[in-house]
């Protein structure tokens, strides 16, 4: 099982370290920054490791590496997924998941570790029931804390961490009970150069705030819920009912969570939103080359495109681009060569457009590769597969809670290759 | 003042302020003081200094300065063990606390403190706690016991944890069943052999009740944990699936991937012609495709393992090829990882989508990458023979891009190509030609070679490109030297009248300047045919060579199902079996798929079934061996596949009958020991035992066992007994040969009859045998008849009559055969062992006036009894039984209602045994007084 965590900055710095067993000596790190400094990129670190005697699983999130230390076989999905839920709930702690933050609270994060492993065993992991077990910080309970004495840590057995419902507690009371349902579909697409979709799938998640008082059971139900034949639950989902009745039924957790996810892949349900007319090139004679991309609408159904935005990674060779936008604004970062072409919403009467021309090293030959287009875009109250919740019921209480239901469309990795 | 409060660095003054801050009596001072502490510790700095003062605080009443002073504890304590000692009071105290979270934090906390002084004090809290009412203190207690194993294995075995744990496997708490079955599994590791997690329907059944309760890591466990179990037949593998499925749809990545490798071990033994098969098939793709959509490095493992999948059941992913496209952006291990697996999905239904995809990452900006999605191009040529026209222009597009990387890359893939479609597309080398002088790589440059030696008669001017290369021969890498001095060679048979100058060069370098054995060698075999036999030489050189396989990277079928069984592990990333690589290979168990349930007609997975709880060693451990012996003889012949594994049980009785009879066979022991000296010693009756050999080995009494066993063998033609077939030697050790065999006396002729499976990818030939000098004699009658080379995955039998003419050895144990086998690919060595009723001959029947005479004139102390249990045969049919394995009665008698038979058997060496079977009637157990 997981024997130690290193948390390393992007400069290399190990700033906190945790064993669950024995304790591990730094330098079984050397082997992971070895393999660091060969990775070029923080990226493109291998995610797991051998080394004689351990093996380093690691991943790379807000800029900071975790890495734990294996000594035994052990699935690395669980290190991974484990390793993403203690990043996780640093984020859900304190806001963030940063170097200055995981610092400045280094006894609250420590005590974190310490409560969700033990041994190398999941302990707690549910962000519900480690809050019960260490408060997360507010500027209110530090100031009260100071003036009472009390502590942060709470001296009674979470409720939730042994009942069936561990992702719920008992005894929650609200004066405004609410519940409220984010459906998010990001499309990730890969268009060729002609504007064919290669490949195009949805990836939609619904996030759920539900502040509701005592132990409310939920039954959520979708118009067209036939789109949805590939789908992960959040543990409080009765697979049973889903199975027989295509109805999402839960006790939900308290606050925000994710309710499920789901994936979208058949060709013909993704409905691409735009379209693109691009053409870089470079000229064989002379240090330039041509720049023309015009965006447009394709199948938005009838709603506003917004947060448009275009990024472009240029061959190392381009070295300044000198263009006119006809909306928006455009950035050329020449250490990273990132061309972002900023346009925000998107007039189907007024298409923009982003002219000019591209200035090479002189002396350089053409650049072999063709850079690739990232677009970013976000289409309120849509969700692009159609998914549409009809109701939401609520069952095991007796007041009215406010429901409400929320759809977004955005881009995920949506690429134009020229 | 440090923008951190809690970094400022700890130097000696600040010990001491914080040393008096900790003896503050203001609560909240201290607890401060601890937090800084604890943060000086969390960042590697050396704060022990502070022990006693620390564990000073730890008497108090909130929770959370104990807690500060517990991971203190837990850090410092090995480096203080008689500080740490302080300690055990407060600990012990705790865990008496009325409150459950107290009493679990004292227990978790002292299982992590590594000293062994504080251990001694753990187990009797342990102890109750591992009883205690509430599930929260049982489920933490459960964990202590493997942090308690890891520290002193041998006090949780002497303290009967283990017990305790595996009750707990039958909590009512799901959580604390599952944090049972992780402890248990992790102690399990370092005893591979201890049975711990002893998998029965009953415990499998509690196992999938608490899987759809607890939490998702517990799911992980119990879903690793049910892995592990092999069911008893289709239905129950069903049953288990259908149970198993909903985990596919969690959100936890790890859930679903334990899931799948439940499901795909199982479906194994489910038949193919069943609806729930099919539907199963669909519905393990969609998850597999989910898992792509999260973070890269869960993508990879993923990725990691799909590729296993789609070698194992390429249908189930075969409508998604798709997802495997590679976005630029992806981490590049993902991007390599994808290339791979598209390849392995590639067929004559997508081949054009793979190709188009291909040639857009050809042109991408990473090397690594550019370069495999070229050699992946190659592939899809040499996989998808439809497609391989369309590969070579899109390949050569890329040359005229003139990328230098790309355009190596390029050629030696075309060289594959030529390969493998000999004489198709020749109408690129010009192309290829147009690049020679850009090659820079020696990979590149050999494949570039290689085409014009091979393709010399059609360039014309062949002799001049190879005279080029030629000029900075000795700058060269070895494979450009070698692929040169070959390449030259067969330019000069081919045109011998031009290139006479260049071949002697060529060879006076090789030969003359080269310290490189291997080109010296080569240049000297080529120079010495060509100046002798110029057409032997065309023969060898320009030989037709036979067309690359089909896919060269694929796993090896063994390997594959064994890491099929490993699916979500290390072992899965590595595609390495764990015995490779896992620390210190404690005797890892290789595990292997299960057989399916409706394969009679195939007869390797059959026999993998019924080994798959046998550890495979070569030599197979005695106990087991005498296990599946005796297990056999007792159980009617109705099954007529391979007999189950012998449990525990059994072999322990096995051990048990045995015990008495190894005195008995003494004499017998004794004489077959002599001969290793003096065979002709062998020729008398009942030599006299000069010395008593210590101890026996039993499988020698194994073998006679088996005949006074009287159990099995009614259908045999012979009726001589002959033990089943078993696996002598495993593919693992012997690069994918496997010989599984028996001995059998078939007419009056010693036979070793064996099957021969060719687990590898190529074809196998030229077997020969031989034995090792062992203590009867044995040799190869004949050559081993192996006529037809064997094709992968096919499976030969062959009878090799045995003679008892051989040189003589004595062997530990007696009738241990050390056997060498030969094949194209290598030699390899494995030993087995003979049951001994084999070496009894046809015309062991004694006078009955002799046979009195010598029973009297061996000595007492020559007679040894044993007793057969279990037998329910009457005296008539027992010896004529015998008779069928040339154990003679002579005698009969009936005394007191017992059945007394009188026995002789000859051994091939001419030693007499003598025997007097005692057989009561209405009692199952046989009394055996054996003398010689």
């Amino acid at each position: 099982m997981i024997h130690s965590l290193f948390l390393i900055n992007h400069t290399g710095d190990i700033f906190l370290e945790k064993h669950w067993k024995s304790v591990i000596g730094r330098s079984v790190c050397d082997y992971f920054f070895e393999a660091r400094e060969k990775a070029v990129e923080p990226e493109n670190v291998p995610p797991v490791l051998q080394t004689p005697h351990h093996y380093l699983i690691s991943i790379y999130r807000g800029k900071l590496f975790f890495l734990s230390v294996i000594q035994t076989e052990v699935p690395p999905l669980f290190v991974i997924e484990f390793l993403h839920r203690v990043a996780d709930t640093i984020q859900d702690y304190f806001g963030e998941c940063s170097e200055g933050v995981i610092k400045d609270n280094v006894v609250t994060v420590y005590e974190l570790l310490e409560e969700m492993l033990d041994n190398g065993f999941p302990l707690a992991t549910e962000s519900n029931v480690l809050k019960e077990m260490i408060r997360p910080p507010t500027i209110l309970r530090s100031v009260v804390n100071t003036l009472t004495g009390a502590s942060n840590v709470g001296d009674t057995l979470p409720t939730g961490q042994l009942s069936n419902v561990p992702w719920r507690r008992v005894g929650v009371k609200y004066t405004n009970n609410e519940a409220y349902f984010d459906v998010i579909e990001e499309i990730d697409a890969i268009l060729d150069k002609s504007g064919t979709t290669v490949f195009a799938e949805i990836q939609g998640v619904i996030e759920a705030c539900v502040r509701l008082t005592g132990m409310p059971d939920l039954t959520l139900s979708f118009m067209n819920p036939r789109l949805l034949d590939d789908v992960s639950f959040h543990p409080c989902v009765r697979f049973k009912r889903w199975e027989s009745e295509r109805v999402l039924s839960f006790i939900p957790p308290d606050g925000n969570f994710t309710l499920m996810n789901y994936h979208v892949s058949s060709q013909n349900l993704v409905a691409i939103p735009v379209y693109v007319k691009q053409s870089i090139s470079f000229f064989e004679t002379g240090p330039c080359g041509r720049l023309d991309i015009t965006i447009g609408p394709k199948q938005t159904m009838g709603k506003t495109v917004e947060g448009l935005m275009v990024t472009i990674h240029m061959p190392k060779a381009v070295l300044s681009a000198n263009l006119t936008a006809t909306q928006g604004t455009y950035t050329y970062d020449l250490a990273t060569k990132v061309l972002v072409w900023d346009i925000g919403k998107l007039n189907p009467q007024k298409l923009p457009n982003l002219k000019g021309s591209l200035t090479t090293q002189a002396g350089t030959p053409k650049p072999e590769d063709n850079p690739s287009l990232n677009i970013d875009l976000k289409i309120q109250q849509l969700a692009i597969s159609g998914l549409k919740v009809s109701r939401l019921d609520m069952y095991g209480e007796k007041y009215k809670p406010f429901k409400g239901v929320k759809y977004l469309t955005k881009a995920g990795k949506f690429q134009v290759r020229t | 003042m440090c923008d951190f409060p809690f970094f400022s660095l700890v130097c000696t003054g600040e010990i001491f302020e914080l040393k008096a801050e900790l003896n503050s009596d203001k609560k909240e001072k201290k607890k401060e003081a601890v937090k800084k502490v604890i943060a000086s510790m969390t960042v590697g700095k050396d704060v022990s200094a502070l022990f006693p003062d620390v564990v000073n605080c730890m008497q108090t009443d909130n929770l959370e300065l104990k807690k500060l002073v517990y991971l203190y504890l837990m850090n410092y304590a090995k480096s203080q063990p008689d500080m740490a000692i302080m300690a055990v009071n407060t600990f012990v105290k705790d865990c008496e606390d009325p409150n459950p979270l107290i009493r679990a934090l004292a227990v978790r906390t002292m299982g992590c403190i590594r000293v062994d002084k504080i251990t001694e004090y753990l187990c009797e809290p342990l102890r109750k706690c591992l009883k205690d009412e509430d599930p929260y203190v049982r489920k933490t207690a459960a964990v202590c016991v493997a942090k308690l194993h890891d520290i002193n294995a041998q006090l949780v075995e002497d303290q009967g944890f283990l017990d305790t744990l595996k009750d707990l496997i039958s909590d009512s708490n799901p959580m604390v069943v599952a944090n049972a079955v992780a402890a248990l599994s992790e102690i399990a590791e370092s005893h591979p052999n201890s049975n711990l997690l002893d998998l029965n329907p009953q415990t499998i059944n509690k196992l999938l009740t608490a899987l759809n309760e607890c939490t998702e890591w517990g799911q992980i466990f119990i879903l690793d944990c049910l892995a592990n179990y092999t069911p008893r037949d289709d239905r129950e593998s069903q049953s288990i699936c259908e149970r198993v499925t909903p985990r596919l749809s969690h959100a936890n990545s790890a859930v679903v991937l334990s899931a799948v490798k439940v499901l795909m071990k199982f479906m194994e033994m489910l038949p193919k012609d069943l609806d729930y098969y099919g539907t199963l098939l669909k519905k393990l793709a969609p998850p597999l495709v989910t898992l792509l959509s999260a973070e890269p490095e869960l993508q990879y493992v993923a990725l990691r393992n799909i590729n296993l999948i789609v070698q194992r059941r390429p249908e189930i992913l075969k409508h998604e090829m798709k997802v495997f496209f590679v976005k630029y952006n992806d981490p590049i291990y993902v991007k390599l990882e994808k290339l791979d697996i598209m390849i392995r999905l590639a067929s004559q239904a997508n081949i054009a989508q793979v190709l188009a995809e291909l040639k857009e990452y050809a042109t991408e900006v990473d090397v690594d990458f550019v370069r495999k999605a070229v050699r992946a191009i190659g592939r899809c040529a040499i996989k998808v023979e439809q497609s391989a026209e369309r590969c070579v222009s899109t390949l050569l597009d890329l040359i005229q891009t003139k990328v230098n990387y790309v355009v190596q890359e390029a050629i030696v893939v075309i060289k594959d190509i030529f390969r493998k479609y000999p004489n198709k597309y020749e109408s690129v080398i010009a192309t290829l030609c147009e690049n020679l002088d850009s090659l820079d790589e020696p990979e590149a440059r050999a494949a570039m070679i290689w085409i014009v030696g091979e393709y010399a008669e059609r360039i014309d001017n062949a002799d001049e490109l190879l005279e080029s290369f030629l000029e900075g021969f000795h700058d060269e890498s070895t494979q450009v030297q070698l692929q040169l001095l070959t390449a030259i060679v067969k330019l000069f048979l081919k045109k011998p009248t031009e290139t006479q100058e260049l071949v002697q060069q060529v060879l006076s370098l090789a030969t003359q300047d080269s310290d490189n054995p291997d080109l010296r060698d080569r240049g000297y075999i080529y120079w010495r045919l060509l100046s002798t036999d110029p057409v032997a030489a065309k023969e060898v050189v320009l030989a037709e060579k036979p067309l690359i396989s089909e896919e060269t990277d694929l796993i090896e079928p063994t390997l594959l199902e064994e890491l099929i069984c490993h699916i979500g592990t290390l072992a899965s990333v590595y595609h390495k079996p764990p015995s490779a690589f896992v620390e210190g290979s404690r005797g890892v168990q290789h595990k292997r798929l299960p057989g399916s349930a409706g394969s009679a007609d195939s007869p390797d997975t059959g026999s993998a079934a019924g080994v798959s709880e046998a550890p495979p060693a070569v030599i197979p451990s005695q106990g087991d061996l005498l296990g599946d012996l005796l297990n056999l003889d007792l159980t009617p012949p109705t099954t007529s596949g391979p007999p189950p594994a012998p449990s525990s049980g059994m072999q322990m009785g096995a051990m048990d009958l045995l015990g008495g009879g190894l005195d008995s066979l003494v004499g017998l022991l004794h004489l077959g020991g002599d001969l290793g000296g003096s065979p002709a010693m062998g020729a008398g009756f009942g030599a006299p035992p000069t010395a008593m050999p210590a101890s026996f080995p039993p499988p020698v009494s194994g073998g006679l066992d088996d005949l006074f066993d009287l159990g099995g063998s009614v259908g045999m033609p012979m009726g001589a007994y002959s033990p089943p077939k078993s696996i002598w030697l495993p593919a693992m050790k012997a690069k994918g040969l496997e010989i599984s065999g028996t001995f059998a006396r078939r007419a009056g002729v010693i036979q070793m009859e064996m099957t021969l499976t060719n687990k590898a990818m190529s074809i196998m030939t030229d077997f020969a045998i031989q034995f090792n000098r062992n203590s009867f004699g044995l040799a190869p009658a004949g050559p081993l008849q192996v006529l037809t080379p064997v094709g992968p995955n096919q499976s030969i039998e062959v009878a090799l009559p045995l003679s008892t003419v051989g040189p003589v050895m004595k062997m530990e144990p007696l009738t241990n055969l050390q056997v060498a086998v030969k094949n194209n690919i290598d030699v390899f060595y494995f030993s087995s062992q003979y049951p001994i009723s084999m070496l009894f001959v046809e015309d062991g029947k004694m006078e009955r006036q002799v046979f009195l005479a010598t029973w009297k004139d061996i000595p007492n102390d020559n007679e040894a009894q044993f007793q057969i249990k279990d037998c329910h045969l009457n005296s008539d049919a027992a010896s004529s039984k015998l008779q069928g394995s040339n154990v003679f009665t002579i005698a009969k008698r009936t005394v007191e209602g017992q059945d007394m038979l009188y026995q002789s058997m000859k051994l091939t060496n001419g030693i007499w045994v003598l025997a007097e079977l005692r057989v009561q009637a209405g009692n199952p157990n046989y009394t055996v007084s054996t003398v010689s």
